[in-house]
């Protein structure tokens, strides 16, 4: 028998240490402790209703458990053999107790469509993809569904494309069949630019050949018999697993000439970008693989027009294919099942920041932002409070406690000011200071614009000093009206979606952190204490008992005061580096 | 290698390596069979992952278990990398996190020779679709 | 077959328009001119440069989530378009102070000042002020001297125009964007000196940059000095094109000819001989058409050793473009030299031998409608002693100026003659300056010294036209000859990779970098992509030639006494000597293959 303690750092915080220090001792008491053991787990990703305790191999579950629970959990469960009732789990839908945990709703909250084989099959080898259905989803197409049947498929589906966009698979495919053209093209998106995003990524490494499927497929559904892949050299592994996989594919014939029989001819090759964030701009990306600048162009013409070398070209990006063989195999029904009413299906997120669990997450469209981040994500980090999180990466904005309880989609990001963007998810506690992170935001978007459109130019090098003024304590109250005017100007005015969304991550700080903003101007404060500028170093006179320690580590010697009497920080030499707060004993300087 | 010529032959393809794999996990032969993989996508290599493989490769053969080793990719606990998950005969698969080579010799120690969990499980928390 | 067509409403205006159109043409068809900046269309060359990257021509277009860049949007059916509102009113005026808080404020001296486009941009939107201007870093660039031109990109605002110009129109590829973000900026590729770059120096990206980002290298000051030098002798050479357009410079209308007037004012600017580049045009034709004539009359006769077809050479742009591009054909064009170095080279001769002077108290200029002449005349092949043959030349734009700066009333000035004997020239040396001028001034004169008849009609207007590739067969009495002609060096590489790969068998091409041919270089008033005004600059060349007296170069008095007196004949060891010339491979190892 095992007992399995929750030992992830929410559950931790709420005692998980004492509880299974208490476990071991009641079971040593009973002389149980060769027979039962404790074991610290990873988080359950149920934070809200730990700490958490379960019991293996009955896979009872028990919330909330506290130390002095331990004595009934070991007399009880595992001397008698009978669940702790009161501990149970109650599904707050059926209002009754759930005993064993693969029954419980919590398990819903992640769903693994598009990683469904990630962590699970060997991506270097084809055999395992085919042992889980892999290329039957192409098969079925070919020999069963017309093209226009198959984009059917997917329109009912509701898929939306996955790389910010959301633009309606189904109906960008249609597009691009009803152009006729001696040639066509497939584009597969792997230029993977969000900072803080790597599905894509691990879509690639993991499972390779679903994104090859879905090339193909699109390729028999638009008239292709050429895939591209647009993959930044930067992910050398996933182009190694790319690459084997084509060439394995190639081998079955799942790939090449005349697939299943069918007379229908696809193969697929790779094209490395460098990696400029522009280029998952799909107009940029076409024009980088054809050999030119990477930079977008008007549309229309849309590349469904006039695409890769000026024929008709289907792009979508990496976790849009992935979805697609599964809806084929399980149906539009099936998926049109999951999410909400415009979102359907699954999204991918990149957990990052000030939260516990850092790591990729697949939820349905329609989870809240408190279900991810408190409950699969555990939770803020070092039990801060949270402040905002950023959706959709650079192009996002940022969205507060009042958004926690938004279903997750589309529609309502967009709504909320923010955006799903490539699914980066970023979370920012008491400590973020909301200038100094629309600033780091613009400073990438600075770096990445690519310089053709004027208000992308040079309206974001504009915003980028106007916050940096406002970050050193320069700013005026002028400044932000300047900041909001010039921010929906870019919005309104920009080439493509870099510049009509940089903007955002000010925006919505504008709009929901204004008083932080107002804070930097007119008091010259960071209420989160992160711009540098604006801190001062003061020495409690009460406090301080002369011991000198500050003053000897002052690396500039900005510190004075004779032994035994209370020192001095001289804000003029200070370059707040923070040494003396570290050396002091008494807890007598402080940041103002 | 054959080709794939129609969607039967994949169908016949698939079966067959279903059964290779069920007879590998469900088998009478596969009793002392053991199955593990290791998240070897780029998160899972930068925190140590290679080390993980090479080390469970060696000293199992060292210490004498038929084990099956390879590597999958990212499993999404980046939190816990590296990650590797662990099939005994006969049980569900285990995922361990924070993998270091201590951490290995530890599960094959207790978990894979005694069937002994040890500390550092990530628990399953997400909805397959092949539970559908 | 109707034409499928669109209506849509603009400012409240009803407007139908073909399929395609854009709500910049649309509006423009209405009346409204909605501003742009980057925009610009070559309507004759096919070419229109939309990249919509400016943003000044945005529009509101009902039921769109941003504003519509009116240049590159095409209309739909039913689209309501709002060009004037709130909306649009302050997103153009902060996106054109966004350019203006990134571009240097020195208007005063800039070299394109009162001509710039971005000027009279922030004049149209009423800027006054650059909000936040003292913290507002510039994105700043070296400068760049070439031979011909300067460039101080720190001007450059990325409306591509020169990019267009330099590799969809002339396909030398010199130009591009470079560096991303707020340091994107158009240059040379690893943003190298034009001079390390495959830069002909045409000088069509000056001719359509709107700022003074792209300039001519301007000699004035050293013309105005050695005026003023007492030990000089200062010859000035005009071309022709020059006079077809320098009065645009005056506010005259495009097409009207100056010849008299230009005569007179380079007289009181106080040149010592004011001779003409048409005489070295007519020697050009003595020579380019002997070489012809004897090329061809060996090719006729087998000898194998001999190359057809025979390349014009006076177009120092098309001369670099092929030291670049075509190194395996560099015994193709004639080694005559151009006009503007024939003239040089006897000046500096036969004219400093009738002087009584030595070639350094010569000081030769010439006014060229080129900026690639600049280039060519210091080339160390036309040097003597490290003299050149001529010591600068400066294009129209640079006349018209030092006519305003010597306070001449050009439009009152009476008409003047040029002086004798290097002014006189024949209706074949005045076509030199459209496309097609040059090939028909040699049939001209090759027809009747291959013939030994006088031609049956002077105007061969099948070589005319503005066509971008033309090709006409002249029957020399029975046979056939084989002309091409090409304008634009885009045309010209067409042109020629069908000669290298054997599908065109021409005996003689024309090729002139500029479209239109010297009329449209990049030294002329600029036309600001207005094809109009180059068609009637064309006009005048033709005008001009029907007006002379004498139309066949081999006729004009002078040369005939040239040969005489100096040369001996055409081909002559001489004429060799002082008239011909060799290239050289330009290729570079920088070229991406």
């Amino acid at each position: 028998m095992h007992l399995l303690i929750c030992g992830g750092t929410g559950c931790k915080a709420s005692a998980s240490d004492a509880i299974a220090e208490k476990l071991k001792t009641e079971l040593e008491g009973n002389n149980l402790q060769n027979e039962v053991q404790v074991i610290m787990t990873g988080c359950f990703g149920f934070c809200e209703k730990g700490p958490i305790v379960k019991v293996l191999p009955d896979n009872t579950f028990y919330t909330q458990v506290k130390p002095e629970d331990a004595s009934e959990i070991v007399k009880e469960h595992v001397i008698k053999g009978r669940k702790v009732e009161r501990l149970l789990y109650v599904d707050p839908a059926k209002k009754a107790t759930i005993e064993d945990s693969k029954h419980m709703g919590f398990y819903r909250k992640q769903m693994r469509i598009a990683l469904r084989n990630c962590g699970f099959i060997n991506p270097e080898n084809i055999d395992e993809y085919i042992a889980r259905e892999g290329y039957q989803a192409l098969g079925k197409v070919l020999t069963e569904y017309t093209p226009q049947q198959t984009i059917d498929i997917i329109k009912k589906s509701g898929l939306r494309g996955r790389g910010g966009g959301g633009f309606p698979t189904g109906l960008k495919w249609e597009i691009a069949s009803k152009n006729a053209a001696d040639q066509k093209y497939v584009v597969c998106n792997a230029d993977e630019g969000d900072p803080g995003a790597f599905m894509d990524r691990s879509i690639l490494e993991g499972d390779p050949h679903s994104v090859i499927e879905a090339m193909a497929i699109c390729g028999y559904c638009i008239g292709a018999n050429k895939g591209l892949v647009y993959i930044r050299a930067e992910y050398p592994l996933a182009i190694k697993r790319l690459k084997i996989a084509i060439d394995q594919a190639r081998e079955y014939g799942l790939l090449g000439n005349d697939i299943f029989g069918t007379g229908f001819n696809f193969d697929i090759e790779l094209r490395y970008g460098a990696g400029a964030f522009v280029c998952g701009e799909e107009t940029a990306l076409i024009h980088s693989m054809e050999g030119l600048r990477g930079e977008p162009s008007n549309k229309p013409p849309f590349p469904a027009q006039s695409g890769y070398m000026g024929k008709p070209t289907n792009v979508n990006n990496v976790e849009t294919f992935a979805n697609v063989p599964a809806i084929i195999l399980k149906g539009a029904d099936w998926y049109s099942s999951i999410g909400t009413e415009k979102s359907k299906g699954t999204k991918v997120f990149a957990l990052a920041g000030k939260i516990n669990n850092v790591g990729l997450i697949e939820v349905p469209m329609g989870i809240t932002l408190r279900e991810v981040i408190f409950e699969i994500g555990g939770g803020i980090k070092n039990g801060k409070k949270f402040k905002a999180v950023q959706t959709g990466g650079p192009s996002g904005g940022c969205l507060t406690e009042k958004h926690l309880d938004t279903p997750i989609d589309f529609d309502n990001l967009i709504a909320a000011g923010s955006m799903m963007g490539s699914g980066g998810m970023i979370v920012m506690d008491e400590d973020d200071c909301m200038v100094s992170v629309a600033k780091f935001y613009l400073d990438f978007t600075v770096e990445e614009s690519c310089g053709k459109c004027s208000p992308c130019r040079i309206g974001n090098k504009r915003l980028y000093e106007l916050l940096e003024r406002i970050t050193k304590g320069d700013g005026t109250m002028e400044d932000l009206e300047r900041l909001r005017n010039l921010s929906t100007v870019i919005k309104d005015t920009s080439l493509c979606g870099l510049g009509q969304t940089s903007p955002n991550p000010v925006l919505s700080t504008l709009d929901n952190f204004y008083h932080e903003y107002v804070a930097h101007v007119v008091d010259k404060k960071c209420p989160s204490g992160q711009c540098k500028s604006l801190m001062q170093y003061v020495i409690d006179p009460e406090a301080c008992v002369g011991c000198t320690a500050c003053a000897r580590n002052c690396p500039v010697n900005a510190i004075s005061g004779e032994r035994k009497k209370p020192h001095e920080i001289n804000p003029a030499i200070c370059i707040k580096c923070g040494a003396c707060i570290e050396k002091c004993k008494f807890d007598a300087i402080s940041i103002k | 290698m054959t080709k794939v010529k129609s969607l039967a032959d994949l169908k016949k393809m698939k079966e067959s390596l279903q059964a290779k794999i069920d007879l590998r996990e469900k088998g009478d032969a596969a009793e002392n069979l053991i199955q593990i993989k290791v998240a070897m996508a780029t998160c899972g290599i930068a925190s140590g992952a290679k080390n993980v493989m090479e080390f469970l490769l060696e000293e199992l053969e060292k210490r004498g278990i038929n084990a099956v080793i390879t590597q999958t990719g990212c499993m999404g606990y980046c939190y816990a990398e590296p990650t590797i998950e662990v099939k005994l005969p006969n049980a569900d698969p285990v995922v361990f996190g924070y993998v270091d080579t201590k951490k290995a010799d530890e599960i094959i120690e207790k978990y894979i020779k005694n069937g002994e969990l040890v500390d550092g499980i990530i628990p399953v928390n997400y909805e397959s679709i092949d539970n559908k | 077959m109707t034409m499928e067509t669109i209506k849509l409403t603009i400012d409240n205006k009803q407007v139908e328009v073909p399929k395609g159109t854009t709500i910049y043409k649309a509006a423009k068809k209405l009346g409204i001119d909605i501003p742009v900046l980057c925009y610009m269309d070559l309507h004759d060359l096919g070419v229109e440069n939309k990249p919509a990257g400016c943003r000044v021509c945005v529009v509101e277009v009902e039921g769109r989530r941003n504003l519509a860049p009116s240049c590159a949007t095409e209309c739909a059916e039913g689209m309501v378009v709002k060009t004037h509102t709130t909306r649009v009113i302050n997103a153009r005026r902060t996106v054109m102070e966004l350019i203006l808080s990134d571009h240097p404020k020195d208007c005063l001296t800039c070299p394109k000042s009162g001509r710039c486009d971005l000027q009279n941009m922030a004049v149209k939107l009423g800027i006054r002020e650059i909000p936040g201007q003292e913290y507002a870093e510039m994105s700043t660039y070296k400068k760049d001297f070439s031979p011909s031109i300067i460039r101080d990109v720190d001007k450059c605002i990325m409306c591509r125009r020169c990019e267009t110009m330099c590799n969809t129109v002339q396909t030398v590829g010199a130009l591009s964007a470079v560096n991303r973000g707020f340091m994107a900026v158009v240059a040379p590729a690893f943003e190298q000196d034009l001079e390390k770059s495959p830069c002909t120096y045409c000088g069509q990206c000056v001719a359509v940059c709107p700022t003074g980002a792209l300039t001519e290298v301007d000699h004035t000051t050293k013309v105005i000095r050695a005026i003023a030098d007492p030990t000089k002798t200062v010859l000035v050479q005009t071309a022709p094109a020059v006079r077809a357009a320098l009065g645009e410079e005056f506010g005259m209308k495009p097409g009207t000819l100056v010849t008299g007037k230009m005569v007179a004012a380079l007289r009181q600017i106080g040149f010592d001989y004011v001779f003409d580049t048409d005489f070295a045009a007519d020697l050009t034709i003595m020579e380019e058409g002997t070489e012809l004539l004897d090329r061809l009359t060996r090719f006729l006769n087998g000898d194998k050793s001999v190359k057809l077809p025979i390349l014009t050479s006076c177009c120092p742009g098309w001369v670099n473009f092929f030291e670049h591009n075509f190194t395996d054909m560099l015994d193709v064009p004639s080694s005559a030299k151009s006009p503007q170095q024939m003239f040089g080279a006897i000046a500096k001769s036969y004219f400093a031998d009738k002087l009584g002077k030595k070639r350094e108290e010569l000081v030769v200029v010439s006014v060229m409608p080129c900026l690639a002449k600049k280039y060519e005349c210091q080339r160390d092949e036309f040097k003597h002693d490290g003299n050149p043959d001529v010591d600068f030349s400066i294009s129209t734009r640079e006349l018209a100026h030092l006519i305003k700066e010597f306070n001449i009333n050009f439009e009152d000035l009476p008409d003047e003659d040029f002086d004798r004997p290097l002014g006189e020239s024949t209706g074949a040396g005045v076509i030199f300056g459209a496309t097609g001028g040059v090939i028909e001034a040699a049939v001209r004169t090759a027809y009747e010294l291959y013939t030994v008849k006088p031609l049956p009609k002077i105007d061969f207007t099948e070589l005319r036209g503005m066509e971008g590739i033309r090709s006409a067969t002249i029957d020399f009495n029975g046979l056939p000859i084989n002309i091409g002609i090409a304008h634009g060096l885009g045309n010209a590489r067409k042109l020629l990779e069908d000669v290298r790969s054997g599908k065109a068998n021409y005996h003689a091409i024309e090729v002139m970098a500029c479209p239109g041919g010297c009329i449209g270089g990049g030294g002329q008033p600029l036309h600001h992509g207005n094809s109009a005004i180059i068609k009637a600059r064309m006009e005048a060349i033709y005008r001009e030639d029907a007006g002379k007296p004498i139309r066949k170069s081999h006729e004009n008095p002078y040369i005939v006494k040239l040969y005489e007196e100096f040369l001996g004949k055409p081909m002559s060891e001489k004429a060799h000597h002082l008239l011909h010339t060799h290239y050289f491979s330009k290729k570079k190892d920088i070229y991406i293959k």
